[in-house]
């Protein structure tokens, strides 16, 4: 995984293989149903002491850093084999805040003391982090920055209030962005510091939590100023939404299998509800759009890596697949699994909930299309468009 | 597994031809013979019969510099020989004599392939079919009736599973053979369809003689025989563009660019939802020609053909609601045989008419779900009213 070298499109290479088996063990053992289950309802929310097995010895929560930066060096292909396998288990842990856009805006930073000093405790799962940007449909709007940064001399001071900041009630590390005397800038805020309120808030889904974060006068240090920020944040929604489509297939593949199981033991009629062509064929339709989001999230993962793509239009085709099919493959795990599918125990419930989140984080698949229709039909020519008979 | 070695001798025999046979001026027949002798037609193939025994896979590489080159496209000009015909006979005819005898001048589109499978009494019910082909001395004696057989009417030679055993359950009664359209007892009748055209016609089959050596596969075997015939049918007709935006969605790009006065926002969002799934299934086709580690076409084809003729309907569909009362007229519905496979892509309206076909031909959208949950997913079968009842007990009608 730490090969360079970016490998043909589709293909995974024997350490991304193995990669995958481990990470697939990781979660088996420390993310069974019953351990999500028993720290979704408690405090933090996840296990601290897995998590850094995850980032220490496992290695898998910065794979795409480069050496350089004290990472391993490897690809975001590598990170989205560990990304999918965790969306599988539904691993209850800070991977949306730290893996899917803090390491990467900070990837994305000039270099600097700051960066270092925050990047390797992120990669190594000794601290976690949390971005307060609100974005618009997965992108970065600086006219939707809430928080004013103020300095006085090299120091800075932020205040404001970010809504709805996942992963921050238990972050070590704020990236916030804020709007200062020469623009907007990403600042780096210590959630221990003084000035930072934060109110967690119930979520939909209790294994992926949210917060208010409400500055004061925080001390913060500045990250990058606005001569990069935008380029920075914008660097980290597209990998955000890359990681984040190929989190939403990793778990749409296991709610088809679940399913799968279920319609081929689930006896009625003195036959296996699989057999029916009513559930063979919804189940079918889970399959070609499982594909779908598959083929398109795995797309944006290589592209953003190797270039050969517009990074903006390949996450949108990515999120704009995966957001749908996950949201709909749960929903018809519900179904297909009748009234046991809509218990508190069973954990479709679960997943569907995930779906749901996962859909609405970073720009829902509708506004993915708007994008996708700006993209490409506003630039589309009318050449080679068919006749039509006139009568 | 291909090798770089592979491809470049694959890359250095389609130079040789181009620049010996040059496409743009000699005949097509010529060209494509000389693509044939060079192993080019279809590179998988063993040498001698159109391949350079190479994976499949390289096929694109003497495709492009073929193309490239202004060849045809031979799987336009001869879709059953090149997409179906070719890897049956490869596999299955007795002879390499033979092999060779029909795979040459299938290659150069001097002999045009049709299939003689569906039936009035049996569609996606294949394996049930009653065309009757009962042994006289060395010869076959076939009669019976099948319909929706593109290019009949051009074909030199045909595809046809017959049933030899009614007593045995019916798959495995069927054998297959080569049929002469052009001897005796073969008689072929255009049948129009809704666009007004006859794509397609109806052959009856009255004491047409085959000889045994005509015969593929052993006696009783047509079910699995068919079966390669069909799998590749799948992923032809499954197989779409391989540069984005290219394909059916193309129509409706383009109309959309050309007619900015009849844009809406929701007419906008399903043109882009519809751009969304074909380029979604334009990575997936890329995916798993990536992933493939075997030659043949897999049930993943069936996926394909399955999001491929529901898009060319919803395409078309768009394209309709977008026009209004413009799309309601036609252009002409006088009854003509097509002389060209491309000729359906005519006005819009035809297009849209003759969408309708592609969720049922090549296997309805029906039977590809049940592919994909049996095959696929491994689900269960359904109860079957027929199973291991000899044929000739099977209610039908």
């Amino acid at each position: 995984m730490a090969d360079q070298q970016e490998a043909r499109p589709f293909v995974f290479s024997e350490e991304q293989r193995e990669l995958r088996a481990a990470v697939r063990r990781f979660a088996a053992d420390n993310a069974d149903e019953q351990t999500v289950r028993r720290l979704m309802e408690s405090e933090p929310g996840f296990d601290p002491k897995a998590w850094t097995r995850l980032g220490s010895e496992l290695g898998v929560l910065g794979l795409s850093v480069p050496e350089e930066q004290g990472g391993v060096g490897g690809t975001l292909v590598d990170q989205a084999v560990a990304v999918e396998e965790l969306g599988a288990a539904l691993y209850p842990g800070p991977v949306f805040g730290t893996v899917f856009l803090a390491i990467p805006a900070l990837v994305a930073v000039s270099d600097g003391p700051v960066r270092s000093e925050l990047l390797g405790p992120l990669v190594e799962g000794a601290r976690t982090a949390a971005v307060a940007v609100a974005d618009r449909a997965g992108a970065f709007d600086p006219a939707a920055v809430t928080v004013q940064a103020t300095r006085a001399g090299d120091d800075w001071t932020l205040s404001g209030t970010v809504e709805r900041v996942v992963d921050a009630a238990a972050a070590d590390d704020l990236l916030v962005a804020a709007t200062g005397p020469e623009g907007v800038a990403l600042f780096a805020v210590d959630a221990a510091a003084g000035g930072v309120e934060r109110t967690a808030l119930t979520t939909l889904d209790l294994t992926r939590r949210q917060a208010t974060v409400r500055l004061t006068d925080a001390p913060a240090r500045l990250l990058a100023g606005p001569d990069e920020a935008e380029r920075v944040i914008g660097h980290a929604l597209v990998v955000g939404s890359a990681l984040l489509a190929v989190e939403q297939v990793g778990a749409s593949q296991h709610l088809l299998d679940l399913t799968v199981e279920y319609a081929k033991g689930r006896l009625q009629f003195g036959r296996p509800i699989g057999s029916f062509q009513a559930v063979k064929h919804r189940l079918a339709d889970m399959l070609v759009d499982l594909e779908h989001a598959r083929s398109a999230a795995y797309h944006a993962v290589w592209a953003l890596g190797d270039g050969s793509d517009d990074p903006a239009l390949a996450a949108s085709i990515a999120q704009g697949t995966a957001s749908e099919a996950f949201a709909r493959i749960a929903a018809d795990t519900i179904q297909l699994h009748g009234g046991i599918g809509f218990t508190w125990e069973y954990q479709a419930q679960l997943y569907y909930k995930r779906a749901i989140t996962d859909a609405a984080l970073l720009g829902s698949a509708e506004q993915h299309r708007a994008r996708i229709a700006r993209l490409v039909l506003d630039t589309a020519s009318g050449e080679g468009a068919p006749s039509i008979a006139t009568g | 597994m291909s090798t770089a070695a592979d491809s470049s001798r694959v890359a250095d025999a389609a130079r040789k031809v181009v620049q010996e046979h040059d496409p743009t001026s000699v005949p097509t027949r010529e060209f494509l013979a000389a693509c044939f002798d060079a192993g080019l037609s279809w590179v998988h193939f063993p040498e001698g019969l159109g391949g350079l025994g190479v994976s499949r896979g390289l096929q694109a590489v003497a495709d492009g510099i073929l193309q490239d080159a202004g060849g045809p496209v031979p799987f336009a000009l001869n879709p059953i020989g090149y997409g179906m015909a070719a890897p049956t006979l490869r596999e299955h005819a007795q002879t390499d004599e033979l092999k060779r005898e029909w795979l040459r001048p299938l290659a150069t589109t001097e002999h045009i392939w049709c299939q003689l499978f569906s039936e009035p009494g049996a569609g996606s019910d294949l394996a049930g079919l009653a065309t009757s082909a009962v042994r006289d001395g060395d010869d076959w004696v076939v009669n019976g009736q099948k319909v929706w057989t593109s290019l009949a009417h051009r074909a030199r030679w045909a595809l046809l599973l017959a049933r030899t055993d009614p007593d045995a359950p019916k798959h495995k009664g069927l054998s297959y053979f080569v049929v002469d359209m052009k001897g005796p007892g073969v008689e072929t009748r255009p049948l129009r369809q809704m666009t007004g055209q006859a794509e397609f016609n109806e052959v009856y089959l009255n004491d047409a003689r085959i000889p045994d050596a005509h015969r593929l596969g052993a006696v009783g075997d047509g079910w699995r025989v068919a079966m390669t015939t069909l799998m590749n049918e799948r992923s032809s007709i499954g197989a779409s563009g391989s540069r984005r935006g290219t394909g059916t969605i193309a129509d409706a790009v383009a109309l959309w660019a050309s007619r900015p006065d009849l844009h809406t926002p929701v007419l906008e969002d399903r043109l882009t939802k519809l751009w969304l799934r074909a380029e979604a299934q334009r990575l997936t086709s890329e995916r798993s020609r990536a992933t493939a580690t075997v030659g043949g076409p897999g049930p993943e084809g069936s996926v394909g053909k399955l999001v491929g003729a529901e898009l060319n309907q919803q395409v078309y569909e768009f394209c309709m609601d977008l026009l209004g009362p413009e799309g309601i007229l036609y252009d002409d519905y006088t009854m003509r045989d097509m002389e060209r496979t491309d000729d359906w892509r005519g006005p819009l309206q035809q297009r849209f008419l003759r969408s309708r076909a592609n969720t049922i031909e090549g296997g309805t959208s029906e039977v590809l779900r049940n592919i994909l949950g049996e095959r696929v997913l491994g689900l269960p079968g359904d109860l079957r009213a027929d199973a291991g009842k000899p044929w000739k007990e099977i209610p039908r009608g």
